[in-house]
């Protein structure tokens, strides 16, 4: 993981929410309250029309927290990964 | 002692078997998932399909996924090569491999490591159409299905 100042985290984007947002990866720095997938989706969302966009898939929208698969429930914290995207299609 | 590669470049089934396979005789049974891009998609024609991932996290996933394929069959050794970037219909995209001392095990192992391949492991599809459109693939409730019978059968 990347080094990040204090109290940031660093967010990444793939497929059609990275096209959405118009970028891969930014540095963010949410208030104290943000303390989980759920809510830092919706301070996301109005940050700009395209997070708007990418992040009200509903259940298209797909997290991980430091490269693990995670919930909305799921806790973040300064310096964490969050990656944003849809349903996996590899294979 | 699984082998894990995400790459741009293509593979070979027949090294990747031998790399699997050197120096030892005491495998009897290699089975094999190999995908290749298929020219049709929702009945149109695919001119090209572009995969993307998530660098280091597509890695930890396809080990953690042979780490559960080993805990649940007798391998001798397994292979997950994913290929990334843009692929022409007619491609490789995706190999398994899975040796055992018997078929079964070998079999099942590589159905197993395809199906949890492609629901478990950040990879993303986008198809470009002859017509001059392009589009995200969106994921299919049957592969859920196919990965979940996996969960099922280990209870």
């Amino acid at each position: 993981m990347q080094a990040t100042a204090q109290g940031t985290l660093t967010v990444l984007y793939f497929a059609w929410l990275r096209e959405r947002v118009g970028v891969a990866e930014e540095q963010v720095a949410p208030p104290r309250d943000v303390t989980t997938v759920g809510a830092l989706i919706a301070w996301l969302k109005v940050r700009s029309p395209g997070h708007e966009a990418a992040l009200s898939g509903g259940k298209l929208v797909r997290c991980a927290v430091n490269q693990d698969f995670a919930g909305l429930d799921a806790a973040i914290a300064p310096g964490d990964e969050v990656a944003f995207f849809p349903p996996v299609t590899g294979g | 002692m699984a082998t894990i590669r995400v790459q741009t470049a293509d593979f070979d089934l027949g090294a990747e078997t031998r790399a699997l396979t050197a120096g030892r005789t005491d495998i009897g049974a290699i089975a094999s998932f190999l995908g290749t891009v298929r020219d049709t998609a929702g009945g149109r024609t695919i001119t090209s399909m572009t995969l993307e991932h998530y660098p280091g996290m597509t890695e930890r996933a396809m080990a953690r996924i042979a780490t559960e394929a080993e805990a649940r069959w007798p391998l001798q050794g397994c292979t997950l090569i994913h290929r990334v970037g843009t692929l022409l219909p007619g491609e490789n995209i995706v190999l398994v491999l899975a040796a055992s001392p018997h078929r079964q095990a070998a079999l099942d192992a590589t159905g197993f490591l395809i199906d949890w391949l492609k629901t478990k492991a950040p990879f993303w599809k986008k198809e470009a159409f002859v017509d001059g459109g392009d589009g995200w693939v969106a994921a299919k409730d049957e592969d859920e299905a196919a990965a979940e019978r996996w969960i099922q059968a280990s209870r």
